[in-house]
């Protein structure tokens, strides 16, 4: 029997550009054109002033962990615990959840603040995940 | 809304907490509906207006054979019964109806009658939040802890202690879930849940449910039991993505919630005899006593490592052992205004002698949303 699958998104028509990007291997966010706010997640105008003017472009991809957990019991299927499930803040401004690879789930590894930088895992053919590991240098 | 215009004139709980293997989710709201309207001395017939969350205002008016004039089914998760006690207050004091049944049930432990909660891969939290593990609450509502700690200095023995002082006022409570004292030691060898929140710091999971019946103070005089005022109220909501916070420093709905309903009471924090805090993870009480303004959020955790929460101590907080201890079938916001009303009624198993005010605050999906109710017997 096959492995219980990881939850996969279902982009929407306000959320594909974002889809779109992690395919192609970017970060993609939105800015407001009107008054320059920064936000996440994607939607077709600024939660900020209410501007439809919004424009996406290529987010930077780094970042720093502004907290997270070590999930181990229930693990969500397609997991293995312990895993961590963090919530990375973007040197843009917003923040996104996302998981930590290329670093032990542990407290001693993975320390508040610690620079990250994104990386893509492709799920299939459609979606990939912006995931995030420990800044290089 | 004005003050003391309204009141809880009937409170209870279904007959039995815990484990209840003999009766549907549906069924729960009913018993305890069926003790609420007995402790208020009524019909059936005398309910005009009608609350609940998670299962329709239509299914329960249709089982329990209600025909309302007016109903809220709000359901922003655990809090919602704080929504609904200030959606009622205001509806009975503009006249849409006079006598409010408010209900929560849920077999949260035997599962029966229960939908399975269910997150649609094309919402927001199905995009950017579930392909990331989270997966229930335990996964979800600690996320922010950990910035919490680093920003105001708290410790894992603190958040240990809120476990601890908990089990200390459920000992005091026959209907408590668990009741053996705990160590903070033995808080911190509990089995991991979700780092940094072990076993003993995330709430119980059980069977149950309760009911409150409001109408207007002029009437409540006549009723059986003592009338419990309603003296302010506030609610909120913020996120329901966890990840989407304002920050992890404190919560925003908290921070209109609360201060709205102490401005409406016109009351200082000096005043508050009694304070439930809804508890579904250790560490709500502090986010709490900082967003409501007792203190600083800094000196939160010290404050309940110090007792000043303990039996005793100066704030009486989560008098019935709380989500952790007493039970939490999901969303436990109606068990915490059943004990406030307890208290203020001057029946509550560990009862605060001469409690004339009691703040009840609760949140619901995650930090998503948030209800204050505050109470008081004198008008």
């Amino acid at each position: 029997m096959a492995e219980p699958a990881r939850a996969k998104p279902k982009p929407t028509p306000e959320t594909q550009h974002f889809w779109d990007g992690t395919k192609a291997g970017e970060l993609r966010l939105q800015r407001c054109d009107a008054c320059a706010n920064v936000y996440f997640p994607p939607r077709p105008f600024c939660p900020s002033c209410a501007s439809r003017k919004v424009s996406v472009f290529k987010a930077s991809g780094k970042g720093k962990l502004y907290s997270y957990v070590i999930n181990h019991r229930p693990a969500a299927p397609g997991f293995t615990p312990p895993y961590a499930i963090a919530v990375v803040e973007l040197d843009e401004g917003p923040r996104m959840m996302s998981n930590i690879i290329d670093c032990p789930q542990t407290p001693e590894a993975l320390e508040l603040d610690m620079p990250l930088e994104v990386a893509f895992q492709q799920l299939d053919d459609k979606i990939t995940l912006p995931v995030f590991r420990p800044a290089k240098g | 809304m004005r003050r003391n215009q309204v009141a809880v004139v009937g409170a209870a709980e279904t007959t039995e907490l815990g484990v209840i293997p003999n009766m549907s989710q549906i069924q729960l709201h009913a018993d305890a509906a069926l003790n609420a309207i007995a402790d208020a001395g009524l019909k059936l017939s005398d309910i005009d207006g009608i609350a609940t969350a998670v299962e329709t205002p239509q299914q329960i008016a249709h089982y329990l054979g209600i025909t309302p004039t007016w109903v809220d089914g709000t359901s922003v998760g655990g809090c919602s019964f704080m929504l609904h006690v200030r959606h009622a207050a205001a509806a009975i004091e503009a006249g849409l109806c006079k006598t409010v049944l408010i209900t929560h049930a849920e077999s949260g432990k035997s599962m029966i009658g229960k939908q399975p909660r269910f997150t649609p891969a094309d919402s927001l939290n199905g995009q950017f939040e579930a392909p990331f593990g989270v997966y229930g609450p335990p996964s979800m509502f600690p996320i922010p802890v950990l910035r919490f700690m680093k920003t105001h200095g708290i410790t894992h023995e603190q958040l240990a202690m809120v476990a601890v002082v908990q089990r200390e006022w459920a000992a005091k409570n026959p209907r408590a879930t668990m009741k053996d004292p705990i160590t903070v030691a033995d808080v911190l060898n509990s089995r991991m849940i979700a780092y940094p929140f072990r076993l003993l710091q995330c709430c119980l999971v059980t069977d149950g449910g309760g009911a409150l019946i409001l109408t207007s103070a002029d009437r409540a005089k006549d009723f059986p039991k003592k009338p419990v005022y309603i003296l302010g109220t506030g609610e909120s909501v913020e996120t329901p993505m966890v990840s989407q916070m304002k920050t992890f420093d404190s919560s925003r709905a908290f921070k209109v919630a609360g201060p709205l309903a102490f401005k409406e009471a016109g009351i200082t924090h000096k005043d508050v005899d009694h304070l439930m805090i809804y508890d579904a993870f250790a560490h709500l009480p502090l986010y709490g006593l900082g967003d409501l303004g007792f203190m600083p959020h800094e000196e939160t955790g010290k404050f309940i490592a110090d007792g000043n929460t303990r039996p005793g101590g100066k704030l009486p907080l989560n008098t019935n052992g709380g989500g952790l201890s007493y039970m939490h079938s999901g969303m436990y916001g109606m068990y915490a205004l059943q004990e406030s009303v307890r208290q203020m009624r001057g029946i509550a198993p560990a009862q605060v002698p001469n409690a004339k005010i009691s703040v009840c605050h609760g949140v619901g999906g995650m930090f998503a949303a948030s209800g204050t109710i505050i109470f008081t017997n004198e008008r």
